[in-house]
């Protein structure tokens, strides 16, 4: 039969976000895929060297807007590394255990955005509803609902309040008690799994041979996470392996990749608490944090999404020289066309959906 | 089949239109008067003659208008139906806004994908240079009357992106804006406020005319 290219974006219901794949099909079949971006590019990195180190935070909270803490972090890791400053040790707890409710925040916002794409519009209105719990968790130490800035170079904006791990504990005992229902709705639901089963394959040597990194990664059975593999912050104090979820044989269909995010938001429950209890008294802020630097510094860290790399370069000004983002989603979906082949057409939002895209960090 | 076999066929010549590429045979106009087979443009031409010169002369079209008017308001104000279509941050507090915490559907806010379908378009992040032309596309798309929403500082006027070299000042550099919702990102409280304010404006425009012009 003919071969056609079919275009699906940049508006369309299953790009979340702003980027065009084009595919090309035989019958329904897709024999090749190409995916276009470029339709948000903001030039986050050339308008980084106008501003000034402590104003970039504004810029990286845009970058990935499911995930602002922890792009946010990302950077202050580096210019802290750049600039050599030590964080207080609350200050580092403290990031723990914003950057794993914003975790779970960008996993509910994953799950809410993926299932109605599934025909489970329930599953839009479930995690929306969750979701709203844990921005309003963070809202209390940093006075935003998406975008936070509360990540600073050399600590964290101000201390949390008195009374907030009690509000945590509640929030994530109504989400434990909700993820098994929705496991017991999903997992179970005979249109899901025959839509999520053995599509979107990849093996874990391919993902590790395109960059695939995070969740997309782990869900193949290859238990890499930064988090203990370069670790940061109150990290290497807490007790934790990484999760894995497998299709069986090393390989990652749509339905681990949902259980992984699944199994990660237990585990970032569990580190939440874990932080929560360990967190010492002191200061949240460093003494004094430089205005200027020079040299060059290079920290990743694990994104919701996978591995966030930042790396800077100061030339001794109060302004970065350089300043260079490596975003996880951008080398995952040029690596879509290697598991989309031989796939019909029906299953592009099942397997695009569950890769979890987000075109703020990719376009930059 | 081929495409010559297609144009071969004359019934399916004269099925495609004007728009076959081999100018063989033109297609004729079909008589006047006999406008199940009129073009669109003809059919337009025709009830211009036949319905609304007539009735503009008699003035069926003011008697028309004022009773039919209010109610056709009340339709358009009650179901301003936006574009599915997420740029930035804004699109999820849009998101949000229809989740069930703050329930827009209640304001008749329901989100469609095709453009043809829509009323309200959102802009609702910062419109790089790549995506100006195809967000002019969707805007054109949408059928009238329509109207257009700017959210968020980046699309009032580039917001934190403003001396960026591939972010457009603003959404209403290319397109008419409506309601401005300020806010980095809008809150969706802000953006139901935001609807709100658009119905309010729906009933002083006092669009829905039966009749045209």
């Amino acid at each position: 039969m003919a071969e056609m290219w079919i275009h699906m974006g940049p508006q369309h219901p299953m790009t979340h976000g702003l980027w065009n794949l084009r595919i090309k099909v035989d019958g329904e079949t897709i024999t090749d895929a190409e995916p276009e971006l470029g339709y948000l590019h903001r030039s986050v990195e050339k308008i980084g060297e106008r501003r000034k180190y402590f104003m970039n935070t504004t810029l990286t909270d845009r970058l990935c807007y499911a995930s602002a803490m922890t792009w946010t972090h990302c950077y202050c890791l580096t210019a802290e590394e750049l600039m050599g400053v030590e964080v207080p040790p609350r200050a580092k707890y403290i990031r723990t255990v914003v950057l794993e409710l914003q975790r779970i925040a960008s996993h509910l916002m994953w799950l809410a955005s993926y299932l109605p794409d599934l025909g489970l519009i329930t599953g839009f209105l479930y995690g929306m509803r969750d979701r709203e719990m844990f921005l309003n968790l963070l809202e209390i130490p940093s006075g935003g609902r998406l975008l936070y800035n509360y990540v600073k170079i050399g600590g964290v904006k101000r201390d949390l309040p008195p009374g907030f791990d009690a509000k945590a504990e509640r929030v994530m005992q109504t989400l434990e008690r909700r993820l098994k229902e929705y496991e017991d709705l999903y997992d179970n639901s005979k249109i899901f799994r025959m839509r999520t089963d053995d599509v979107g394959c990849y093996s874990a040597s391919d993902a590790i041979n395109w960059g695939i990194t995070g969740p997309n990664l782990r869900s193949a059975g290859v238990p890499f996470d930064l988090r203990q593999a370069d670790s940061y912050d109150a990290y290497p104090e807490l007790d934790f392996t990484p999760v894995t979820t497998s299709a069986g044989n090393g390989r990652s269909d749509c339905f681990s990749r949902y259980r992984q995010r699944i199994d990660e938001m237990y585990q970032s429950m569990d580190l939440v608490r874990q932080a929560l209890v360990k967190m010492p008294e002191g200061k949240v802020m460093a003494g004094s944090v430089p205005v200027r630097a020079r040299g060059e510094a290079f920290r990743r860290t694990e994104d919701s999404r996978g591995e966030a790399l930042m790396y800077l370069i100061g030339d001794g000004t109060d302004r970065p020289y350089r300043w260079k983002i490596r975003s996880p989603m951008f080398t995952t979906v040029s690596a879509a066309p290697h598991f989309l082949k031989g796939y019909k057409v029906a299953d592009v939002p099942a397997i695009m959906g569950s890769i979890d895209m987000c075109i703020g960090e990719t376009d930059k | 089949m081929s495409r010559q076999q297609v144009h071969g066929n004359p019934r399916l010549r004269k099925g495609l239109g004007s728009r076959t590429s081999d100018s063989a045979t033109v297609m004729e106009d079909p008589p006047s008067g006999d406008w199940l087979t009129l073009r669109s443009d003809q059919f337009l031409k025709w009830v211009d003659e036949a319905v609304y010169n007539v009735a503009e002369k008699t003035g069926i079209r003011d008697v028309v208008n004022r009773v039919t008017r209010p109610i056709f308001n009340w339709g358009l104000r009650y179901s301003p139906w936006p574009l599915h279509f997420g740029i930035m941050c804004c699109a999820l507090e849009m998101g949000a806004a229809g989740g069930p915490d703050h329930d827009t559907e209640r304001m008749g806010v329901v989100y469609r994908s095709s453009p043809r379908q829509c009323d309200v378009l959102i802009v609702n992040g910062p419109v790089c240079e790549k995506l100006r032309p195809k967000l002019k596309t969707l805007y054109e798309q949408m059928a009238d009357p329509k109207w257009v929403i700017a959210m968020g500082e980046c699309a009032i006027g580039g917001g934190p992106y403003w001396d960026s070299y591939s972010v457009v000042a603003g959404a209403d550099t290319f397109i008419p804006v409506d309601v401005y919702i300020p806010g980095c990102p809008v809150r969706p409280e802000a953006l139901m406020h935001g609807f709100l304010t658009l119905q309010k404006k729906i009933r002083e425009q006092e669009p829905g005319y039966f009749l045209r012009r």
